[in-house]
């Protein structure tokens, strides 16, 4: 197969044609930067912290963020790295020596912050008690545990945003999830920008790589030669997005253009969920009784987990 | 043909034969959804539609990693 654009040998077949490395390079930068552009994701002089991995959709972000920055001459002093080790066996701690390295080339100030220094125990440690008293899967802790500490620490550093690596895959998975479960709620927080409403106590969560599907991430972070060792989340196969990652992949496969579709019908939505949501009190961000972080209860998600694993 | 596979995600090489031509082919043998792969022969990605050669080397990166 040829590129469309020229007569080289092509990387990637997608819907419109076939793509070279350069065109595709070129392509994908294009793609990330008109999002950026049209959603406001960036803004003058704002302090921008990425979220980070380590692995290959953390990594494309963080770059792409300051090619941003450099190729519209706003300050690049103004950007950082924040990386929670939620304390996995065999898997963290190898992403986070390539990270390491990539921030130290790339000359972007890195914090790591952990779920065992922050909350007194790693995931591994803290999975198994907080799953007897409640039944929560790893990826449920995980993910209130992560969100809690990347928003407290984002705003200790001062940032006005946090820049995630969330992809196409990653979005129209979570569109499924919460249709199919009826969470209209967790629906009206997703999008380009996470969250309801502005709020002091809560840093906005902004998403580059929105309309790029994981398969292209994984490509531009293996074009760009991007250290990055295979490694995957031993929990990963046992949560619910797993199911629903591999159903999208096989509609992707038999019908090109879904996962684009799912998030394309969900945008015109949003703004309804939005609406929906914001008037509806119990969603208000407040402060929690126990830590004062955001929270849209007396007492956050993250606190009532501390505690479960204190009482233990 | 023979190819021999190098599969990222179980790290393992495995030397196989097979009837087909193209990459497609061989990734619809081995059960595998072209969505979650990338397919390298000599450090060059290829598409689905590339037609493989005997005793082709074959990298298989995969797409989905992390959480």
């Amino acid at each position: 197969m040829s590129c469309s654009k020229c007569q080289n040998s092509a990387v990637i077949a997608l819907q419109h044609g076939g793509l070279c490395k350069n065109h595709f390079i070129d392509y994908f930068e294009e793609k990330v930067f008109k999002t950026i552009n049209k959603y406001q994701l960036i803004g003058r002089n704002e302090k921008l912290c990425v979220a980070v991995s380590g692995g290959k959709d953390s990594l494309t972000v963080l770059y792409l963020t300051k090619k941003y920055l450099e190729k519209n001459n706003l300050p690049t002093n103004n950007l950082i790295a924040l990386a929670v080790d939620e304390g996995i066996d065999n898997y963290r701690e190898k992403t986070l020596v390539d990270l390491k390295k990539f921030c130290q080339e790339h000359a972007v100030p890195l914090t790591i912050v952990s779920f065992e220094q922050e909350l007194g125990k790693t995931l591994d440690k803290a999975y198994p008690i907080i799953n007897k008293d409640t039944n929560k899967r790893p990826c449920n802790v995980c993910g209130v545990w992560r969100r809690y500490l990347l928003n407290k620490h984002a705003k200790k550093l001062g940032a006005d945003k946090v820049i995630t690596g969330h992809n196409l895959d990653d979005e129209a998975q979570a569109i499924i999830m919460n249709m199919f479960k009826a969470n209209t709620k967790l629906a009206g927080r997703l999008g380009p920008i996470s969250g309801l409403e502005e709020h002091d106590l809560f840093v906005q969560r902004v998403k580059p790589l929105y309309f790029c599907a994981e398969k292209e991430v994984r490509l531009y972070a293996l074009l760009q030669k991007f250290q990055i060792e295979f490694t995957e989340c031993p929990y990963s196969k046992e949560g619910y997005r797993h199911h629903i990652q591999e159903m999208l992949n096989d509609f992707e496969q038999k019908y090109k253009g879904t996962k684009q579709g799912i998030v394309n019908s969900f945008l015109t939505m949003l703004p309804l969920l939005k609406d929906q949501e914001n008037q509806t009190a119990e969603t208000k961000i407040r402060s929690c009784s126990k830590c004062q972080e955001a929270s849209n209860k007396d007492i956050c998600n993250a606190c009532v987990m501390k505690e479960t694993i204190q009482n233990a | 043909m023979y190819i021999e596979i190098f599969n990222e995600r179980e790290q393992r090489t495995l030397q196989i034969e097979f009837a087909g031509t193209s990459v497609k082919d061989l990734l619809t043998h081995l059960k595998l959804n072209p969505e979650a792969f990338l397919v390298v022969r000599n450090n060059e990605v290829i598409t689905e539609e590339e037609t493989l050669q005997d005793q082709d080397k074959i990298e298989l990166l995969s797409v989905i990693s992390g959480g």
